[in-house]
């Protein structure tokens, strides 16, 4: 075990090939699918969170059950949708990083529209009136509310991402864990376990893991930062 | 004299808010006009920021109609552009100092160029110009108070309406905002203001306004209200806030 460990620190110190290669392709894909998602959660979360329409409690109550759908159940939508006889087989996504980044946009959607519309009705209680008076309606008040809720919302997008980086079941049905073009980090973790390979498996874990504390250190750093800077 | 047709007076006719069908306020009629600041005076929970927010339009009335103006009846976000509120505790937007006095500038779509000048302008007669790339929620309450008149001044304001502008500051501060609010008289801004500083209603006021239960009890010029009060309402609110021992006809 002592000895799997060194080789795994040699292998990250080296910076082996095969290592940096799913590292890299591990924090595209999952930057990717945050950007995509958060292009659509963050207004959408917004919007729910300030206008009254039919269907909205539902809408919240399906934005936060969707929080957590099981990743293989996302993989097995977006796998039915690419494959060859699904509506957008003729594209020919499946078993690419496309499709990967797809599937990880569909379950950080859920997390960031949840968390934005719950940070923005905090931040509306406390801004309505001012901004009404300011001369901000509804509709303009939603970039205000976003650029003044970005510390929060930043740590949304952090939980999001962790989300999509940890996350296995989805990446490995519609990306297919092919060597040197959709392995990312949890689906090599995997495979290198099955097979013994526990030196690669367990350089990969660890960095996971640095990645994990990295993305959560941010968030709390961020939280302090906004807290000493804007007093919450 | 600027031309205030959209905006002034501001007539009250049977306006009652009751939200849930509890009633809070009125029902009032009451006619805002002509120069001079108005104080509004009376107890908590006589309904004084409320008929604030109401003139304001940031609440809808129960009952009853608010008209602004002598043109007819513009819309109430029209009206609104042209009146600001500062509040008991105004709310500073999470940015800068300059960035909170340019934001309504913004809103109303001015230019970046212009909107900076404008902002420092409004920041520099409310002396807080040193402190613009300062965050705006780390100011104390008087700086924040200052800031509030401030991102008002930068709007123009054909009517401002003022509550309790410094009812948490120090006697100095105090002195400060009294002053920023009197330039805004001096540009011809018709004053609303809620008090609770008899000092101040006196200090600042021309007309007065006596509230207590949701209803307007008294109106009278402020000097003549304010000393020799006609209600027993306003006689017994005045005697409590001047700490006046009421008289005891059989002392033990």
């Amino acid at each position: 075990m002592i000895e799997a460990f060194a080789s795994a620190f040699g292998l990250m110190l080296t910076g082996d090939a095969e290592l940096l290669g799913i590292v890299g392709l591990s924090l595209r894909v999952s930057l990717s699918a945050v950007f995509f998602a958060s292009l659509l959660a963050l207004p959408i979360g917004a919007a729910v969170a300030l206008f009254q329409f039919p269907g909205r409690g539902a809408v919240i109550v399906l934005l936060n059950a969707l929080m957590g759908l099981p990743p293989v159940v996302a993989g097995l939508m977006v796998y039915l949708l690419l494959s060859r006889a699904g509506p957008l087989g003729e594209l020919g996504l499946l078993f690419t990083p496309t499709a990967m980044v797809i599937v990880q946009s569909l379950l950080i959607f859920p997390i960031v529209a949840a968390l934005t519309r719950q940070i923005i009705s905090d931040l509306w209680a406390e801004y309505r009136d001012q901004l009404t008076s300011l001369g901000a309606g509804r509709l303009r008040a939603i970039p205000t509310l976003l650029w003044d809720g970005r510390y929060s919302l930043i740590t949304a997008l952090l939980a999001g991402f962790g989300r999509a980086v940890a996350e296995v079941g989805a990446v490995l049905i519609v990306g297919g864990n092919i060597a040197g073009v959709t392995r990312v980090m949890t689906t090599a973790i995997a495979l290198e376990t099955n097979k013994g390979n526990l030196t690669l498996a367990l350089a990969l874990g660890i960095i996971l893991m640095l990645i994990t504390l990295l993305v959560n250190g941010l968030a709390y750093g961020l939280g302090e930062f906004s807290r000493q800077r804007y007093g919450g | 004299m600027r031309n205030m047709a959209d905006t002034w007076p501001l007539v009250l006719q049977g306006v009652t808010f009751a939200p849930r069908g509890q009633p809070l306020l009125g029902p009032i009629d009451l006619t805002l006009a002509g120069s001079g600041r108005t104080v509004i005076v009376g107890p908590n929970g006589a309904g004084k920021s409320l008929l604030l927010r109401l003139c304001h339009g940031l609440l809808a009335p129960s009952a009853g109609r608010i008209r602004a103006g002598t043109l007819g009846s513009p819309e109430q976000v029209v009206v609104r552009r042209r009146q600001a509120l500062v509040f008991q505790r105004p709310v500073m937007l999470r940015r800068s100092v300059l960035a909170n006095v340019r934001y309504p500038l913004q809103v109303q779509g001015l230019g970046r160029r212009q909107s900076r000048q404008r902002a420092l302008a409004a920041l520099e007669r409310v002396g807080l110009v040193e402190l613009a790339g300062r965050s705006a929620r780390v100011l104390s309450g008087g700086e924040q108070q200052r800031l509030a008149l401030a991102r008002a001044w930068v709007l123009r304001p054909e009517v401002l309406f003022l509550d309790e502008p410094t009812s948490a500051l120090d006697p100095a501060t105090t002195q400060a905002v009294e002053a920023a609010i009197r330039q805004f008289d001096d540009h011809g801004t018709r004053i609303v203001m809620v008090t609770h500083n008899l000092g101040q209603a006196r200090r600042l006021g021309d007309d007065c306004l006596f509230l207590a239960g949701g209803r307007l009890v008294e109106r009278s010029p402020a000097a003549s209200l304010l000393t020799h009060p006609s209600t027993p309402e306003a006689v017994r609110f005045l005697t409590a806030e001047q700490g006046i021992e009421p008289v005891v006809a059989n002392p033990v």
